[in-house]
């Protein structure tokens, strides 16, 4: 599976202004509503998901990124929204460092292998040093776009 | 200082699992795996048909997208492996990391 597969493009975001975990996963799903991609009236729900997985095991993984995730009614196929954060937060992650990319998904509660999928072509990537830096040093929406097509063609960046 | 110990040897033991849960090793299953992984001090490597990964790395467990009927080789190498391969094959088998498996589709 490709970013493009499942990376709405209208919800990357080079610095988000949030402060803090909840209020960086609420501006991400709310970029998502706004581009449509949250069955309707359901923006506060999916953000309230999103934060009790949160509360239940961080998905702050380490090295500086965090993948919050859920399944839920809201969405038919998989859609993801990117996050950048100069000045770094606190997400309890497990190497107790702060976070400076998030990259938020929400996958269809029905279909639990295309999830899987998804995360896979997510790690593949995050895993690589050289993929987490570029992530990091996007200035702006295209930069992060670009990256993004630039990581599908390329599966060793 | 330690005496006798014969360390040229690595014990390396292997086993093959199957995922049962029907959400497959997604997030928090590939945690607890890491976790129990964690806890031993032998090398643990993790593989599918296409990739092997370090079965203590959260990163590189969530690459393996092992959906639910996925088999996978767990290899363990140095101290402990047994031990550390029976604890992370019942998270696997028994346990079904306390996660829902498939209802059977019909009965006869």
């Amino acid at each position: 599976m490709k970013f493009a597969d499942f990376v709405c493009f209208e919800a990357l975001v080079p610095e988000l202004k949030a402060g803090d975990r909840d209020s960086a996963i609420a501006e991400l799903v709310s970029l998502l509503d706004k581009a449509g991609k949250l069955g309707k009236g359901s923006c506060r729900e999916v953000t309230r998901a999103v934060i009790k997985r949160e509360e239940e095991a961080s998905t702050g993984i380490g090295r500086g990124v965090a993948v919050p995730h859920i399944k839920h009614d809201a969405v038919k196929d998989v859609v993801a929204a990117v996050g950048l954060i100069s000045s770094g937060i606190d997400f309890s992650s497990l190497d107790k460092q702060p976070v400076y990319s998030i990259i938020l998904l929400i996958s269809p509660a029905d279909d639990p292998d295309k999830h899987l999928q998804v995360m896979e072509s997510i790690f593949k990537h995050l895993q690589n040093e050289m993929f987490r830096r570029f992530l990091r040093q996007c200035q702006t929406s295209e930069q992060i776009e670009d990256l993004l097509m630039e990581a599908d063609e390329n599966p060793y960046l | 200082m330690q005496v006798g110990q014969n360390s040229l040897e690595k014990v390396v033991r292997e086993v093959a699992v199957e995922i049962k849960n029907t959400d497959g090793l997604h997030m928090r299953p590939a945690m607890q795996f890491v976790d129990i992984a964690n806890q031993f001090d032998c090398d643990i490597t993790v593989s599918n048909d296409e990739n092997s990964v370090d079965g203590k790395s959260i990163m590189q467990m969530s690459m393996l997208a092992a959906t639910c009927g996925t088999k996978l080789k767990i290899k363990a190498e140095g101290a402990n492996a047994q031990e550390a391969l029976d604890a992370l094959r019942e998270l696997v088998e028994e346990k079904h990391f306390d996660e829902p498996t498939p209802k059977r589709k019909k009965e006869l």
